[in-house]
């Protein structure tokens, strides 16, 4: 098992730097460039600005430079944008933001989510399965930037009962329609996952064993059908909880809650080299770990699963 | 009384070609100790008749009729009439081991969760307890492999796991569904002797579920015949291979290949099963029976005893079919 994980870490490192050399080049292949403005820059003051950012240099060494900083000081370099700020602290600023929200909205979404799905497939055919099916059907289609603006309607101008927007430090106030407008999709496909594997489970031989014991349907759910009707589900959380804790630019920029998402967006649309670099390899190392850690937890479920 | 009474019962499942009348009218009784084969194709709704004593069938499943076990009826119950009894009284095993048993606990988990549910035992005592009853169906190192998980045995040894848990309660009757057949010959010929001494060791009635009438030959004291979820022929077990009386049965026992048979072709019964969504007014048989008359597509007689302990049901007199 450890030297699993050891061999699945050390195959992380050449996934980001391969990661990290393709989006180099692809940002790069992008017309205009950090500077470009309507209104154009004089010639000399463009050529001085890339020679201080290094734009001047042929790609291949911007690269061996950027990579360079990366491994031996963990920086990601300044903003090409936001002159007196570095990546490291606009990530620093962000992303606790996003790992808050991010954070509940994925508990919030896996327990809910969950329950229903097991409600559902338990009952399967009744009122609550409909019901629970018809929620997650119209949740999965309502998209985040329409649920936004109908949450702010709703709580801040009707009825007056939330804020419209910011973060003070994470006060709860402001957490609720971010929590509500990120998680309600995701609730919905864990719930749909749940159900149809929770009824796959259902009809198997081994719980018509366990009914044959006399358990209890509650004992039949608990002990052996909960574990193996969850794996589908847990393959779907990891990637999953990596979307959320990176936040979503459309809640960031509704709620204005300035987490790390907007600053993505932003970054790509700028041409911020930096910034855009330093968040595509934070959620890509977030990926390669929540991807092991599914695999790890699949060999903790499953016994026949051995590294 | 006997220990287990079965009345008039009837199967029938929901589907979306319209209503599947597996079992039709079906009655037995069954005596203490006693060891009954139910023999018949697939889809004759042997299977069915024995979920619906567990009270298992599928959820599209309606039962009709009684079964009374111990005097007490156990058809259409509440859980909590059913649940006391299964496992502790009546045991089950099924036809496919490899996935029967849950994959992901260990068989120790497993085995003693019926002790501690139905017995009240501790975890340890249970545990102990469960593998004694690996090593009395021989399982080696059964105290060391009681930690295994399911994977991690083959099936023939995985069907001697399903047989030690169904006999944790020491149960009043066991129901073996087609427990062979999922195996290996010469693994099916080591579980029937198994069944066989565990059977005269512990002295339960069993009901055998099997399509093989040579296992039937080697196990049963009496047998019932299955056709189109009627019973056709109901007998103990000698006589029946004898002098069949049905001629569903005859040509059961002529499909059955011998080595000392000469020639090389294997007789068969002509034609196939009977369409069970259409309520069968007649015999179900008739159709690939050859000595079928008229009558036959209207009516079946009621099962007769036309000797001691034999019963058949057949508009044909046995002079007509002889």
């Amino acid at each position: 098992m450890f030297t699993y994980i050891a061999k699945r870490l050390a195959i992380a490192v050449p996934t980001l730097l391969v990661l990290i050399i393709f989006s180099f080049l692809l940002m790069h292949a992008a017309p205009g460039g950090p500077f470009t403005q309507e209104r154009a820059l004089p010639p000399q003051v463009l050529a001085n600005l890339e020679a201080k950012y290094g734009l001047d240099q042929p790609l291949w060494r911007q690269m061996a430079s950027y990579i360079r900083g990366l491994i031996s000081a963990f920086d990601f370099g300044p903003s090409f944008i936001y002159k007196d700020r570095t990546v490291n602290e606009i990530i620093a600023q962000g992303f606790p933001v996003t790992l808050t929200y991010g954070g509940i909205s994925f508990v919030v979404a896996v327990t809910v989510g969950v329950t229903l799905g097991v409600l559902a497939a338990i009952f399967h055919n009744s009122w609550l399965d409909y019901l629970a099916v018809g929620v997650s059907i119209g949740a999965q289609v309502l998209p985040n930037f329409v649920m936004a603006p109908i949450l702010l309607l709703t709580f801040t101008l009707w009825l007056r009962w939330l804020p419209g927007g910011g973060w003070e430090g994470g006060q709860w106030q402001y957490l609720v329609m971010p929590i509500i407008a990120l998680s309600t999709s995701f609730m919905a496909s864990i719930a749909r996952i749940t159900r149809s594997s929770m009824l796959e489970v259902l009809n198997s031989n081994h719980i018509r064993t366990a009914r044959a014991k006399g358990l209890p349907e509650r004992k039949v759910i608990l002990r052996h059908a909960l574990k193996p009707a969850l794996l589908p589900v847990i393959s779907y959380l990891g990637p999953t909880f990596v979307t959320m804790i990176t936040g979503s630019v459309v809640v960031d920029i509704y709620f204005s809650t300035g987490g790390i998402g907007k600053a993505f967006v932003d970054s790509a649309l700028n041409r911020d080299y930096a910034v855009m670099m330093g968040v595509t390899i934070l959620v890509g190392t977030l990926t390669v770990l929540f991807n092991l850690l599914v695999d790890i937890l699949y060999a903790w479920i499953d016994p026949k699963i051995r590294y | 009384m006997a220990l287990l009474e079965i009345d008039d019962l009837g199967v029938s499942f929901a589907t979306n070609d319209g209503e599947v009348n597996a079992v039709n009218g079906v009655s037995l009784a069954l005596d203490k100790g006693e060891t009954l084969g139910i023999v018949g194709e697939s889809g004759s709704g042997k299977s069915q008749l024995a979920f619906s004593i567990m009270g298992l069938l599928a959820r599209n499943g309606r039962a009709r009729g009684s079964i009374r076990f111990a005097g007490q009826e156990i058809l259409n119950v509440p859980a909590s009439v059913i649940n006391p009894i299964r496992a502790n009284r009546i045991a089950m095993i099924f036809q496919d081991p490899m996935t029967s048993l849950n994959p992901y606990m260990r068989v120790s988990d497993q085995m003693a969760e019926v002790l501690t549910h139905h017995r009240g035992m501790g975890k340890a005592e249970a545990v102990a307890e469960s593998a004694r009853m690996l090593d009395a169906v021989k399982i080696p190192d059964a105290a060391g492999r009681i930690r295994l998980f399911p994977h991690e045995f083959s099936g023939g040894m995985r069907q001697r796991v399903m047989i030690a848990m169904s006999l944790l309660c020491r149960p009043e009757l066991l129901i073996a569904d087609e427990p062979t057949t999922a195996l290996d010959v010469t693994v099916q010929a080591q579980i029937m002797s198994l069944l066989g001494e565990l059977q005269s060791e512990f002295g339960m009635a069993t009901i055998l579920i099997t399509h093989d009438l040579g296992v039937v030959a080697g196990f049963c004291e009496n047998v019932i015949v299955l056709y189109g979820g009627r019973v056709m022929e109901k007998s103990p077990v000698d006589p029946l291979f004898a002098s069949p009386s049905h001629p569903y049965t005859r040509g059961l026992l002529r499909a059955i290949p011998r080595v000392d048979h000469e020639g090389d072709t294997l007789d068969s019964i002509p034609g196939s099963p009977p369409n069970m969504t259409r309520i069968q007014e007649g015999c179900p048989f008739a159709p690939r029976c050859e000595f079928a008359i008229p009558e036959c597509r209207q009516f079946l007689s009621p099962l007769t005893e036309f000797a001691p302990g034999r019963w058949r049901a057949c508009n044909r007199s046995l002079e007509d079919i002889a």
